[in-house]
């Protein structure tokens, strides 16, 4: 059994990462990566040009948009539209947790 | 080797058309998948259906399958002799996964020994910590079952423990990638990569949402309506809360900075929230001024209701 301690990279807003390594990761090509950023699914750092950076986090949206691709045989417009979906809802569940969050339990919850 | 009936993971009949395995399929992945379904079980019931899917819809692993013949669905048992000549002999299926066997026995016996390069398959795990741990930041271990390939070609699943970094800041449902550590590659492709996804734990005190976290404070009457200091318990320690006098329920006191770290080396807040309990069980001098109280007191928290009648 292995036991090894790992300096791994955190997914987050810190990190950056280019489109060619959101392909090699994701398994999604240029155009379907392309049809994500034009909806919106996927945003590029500011100041990018012709070959756009991402957060780090970009890998995970791209590696969804995979999933959903490859699972329920999905094209490109079908796919841009669920990932603008599925950011909705990701939002709408981030908003509910912090009403739950502020409100006070009543006593018999505790 | 467990085997496990894919017919009955896709509730289709074992004669059912290919049409019909899709539409099982779909309607099903529609209600398990891990990115839509809020099914507790949901992960794990869609891969019983993805795995089945992969081997009825593929016409070569379809019939290898419906060799093995019909099993209750769990019980052990060894793959034909002629198969377990190909791999390896008897006894080196212990550790196998049936849809990982169907696919080296498809892929050898359809011809199909492309020698493109594959990709190996990525992994995900959880990891779950408490608050405290990602408050001061810590090490934890991961245990899953990987695949890797033995000298014929099969998979085998085999027990590996990580030891993880947790930085200070990490948060709910963030993921690690380590990059090469999924599973093995095929034909010289490279290996896939191993995503941990932190879980915090449920705190008995704190709520989180985001940076900041969330308790309640709950107040005596008494100590609503006149104010005071109380103790309250953050991650880095006790401090005095100035509640101020009249402070209502639901009321939100801010202690700056006692939140969660950031990765940047910032904090989010500690937000007390006010709840006033009354005692279950009054004493009878506690009634008797309570009652006293109520006499005097000319507070009416309803006087905006409308009149009556």
């Amino acid at each position: 059994m292995e036991n090894s301690v790992l300096e791994a990279v955190w997914l987050n807003e810190g990190g950056s990462c280019s489109i060619v390594h959101l392909q090699e990761v994701s398994g999604l090509d240029r155009a379907e990566l392309q049809v994500l950023i034009d909806s919106g699914a996927l945003a590029p750092l500011a100041g990018e040009g012709g070959n756009p950076a991402f957060a780090s986090t970009a890998m995970l949206v791209a590696r969804t948009a995979r999933r959903l691709r490859d699972d329920f045989a999905l094209d490109a417009n079908g796919l841009a539209l669920a990932m603008q979906l599925l950011a909705r809802v990701e939002f709408l569940e981030r908003e509910l947790e912090r009403l739950r969050a502020s409100a006070a339990r009543p006593p018999s919850a505790r | 080797m467990e085997y496990k009936d894919y017919y009955a993971a896709l509730g289709v009949e074992r004669g059912a058309s290919a049409d019909d395995i899709k539409k099982a399929y779909r309607k099903l992945a529609h209600k398990y998948h891990p990115d839509i379904s809020k099914d507790p079980n949901g992960e794990a019931r869609f891969k019983e259906v993805q795995e089945a899917y992969a081997t009825l819809k593929d016409p070569e692993k379809r019939e290898a399958y419906d060799q093995l013949g019909r099993r209750p669905p769990g019980e052990r048992f060894e793959p034909p002799p002629d198969w377990a000549q190909e791999f390896g002999g008897p006894g080196s299926f212990a550790d196998v996964d049936l849809a990982d066997l169907l696919a080296a026995f498809a892929e050898r016996r359809g011809g199909r020994q492309t020698r493109r390069p594959q990709r190996g398959q990525d992994v995900e795990a959880m990891a779950s910590v408490t608050l405290e741990q990602v408050n001061d930041g810590a090490e934890v271990d991961i245990r899953l079952n990987l695949p890797e390939y033995d000298a014929q070609g099969l998979l085998h699943h085999v027990p590996r423990t990580f030891r993880v970094r947790i930085p200070r800041g990490a948060s709910d449902g963030q993921r690690l990638r380590l990059a090469g550590k999924g599973g093995p590659g095929n034909h010289g492709g490279p290996a896939g990569d191993l995503y941990v996804v932190m879980k915090v734990l449920p705190h008995p005190l704190y709520r989180v949402s985001g940076r900041d976290l969330y308790m309640d404070l709950p107040l005596t009457p008494s100590e609503a309506v006149l104010g005071g200091t109380v103790e309250v318990p953050t991650l880095r320690g006790w401090v005095a809360l100035t509640v101020a006098p009249g402070t209502a329920a639901g009321r939100q006191l801010r202690l700056a900075k006692r939140g969660l770290p950031g990765a940047e080396g910032e904090h989010g807040d500690l937000y007390a929230v006010v709840r006033i309990d009354v005692p279950k069980s009054p004493t009878e001098r506690e009634r008797a001024l309570y009652a006293e109280l109520a006499q005097a007191s000319t507070f009416n928290p309803r006087s905006h209701f409308p009149r009556k009648g």
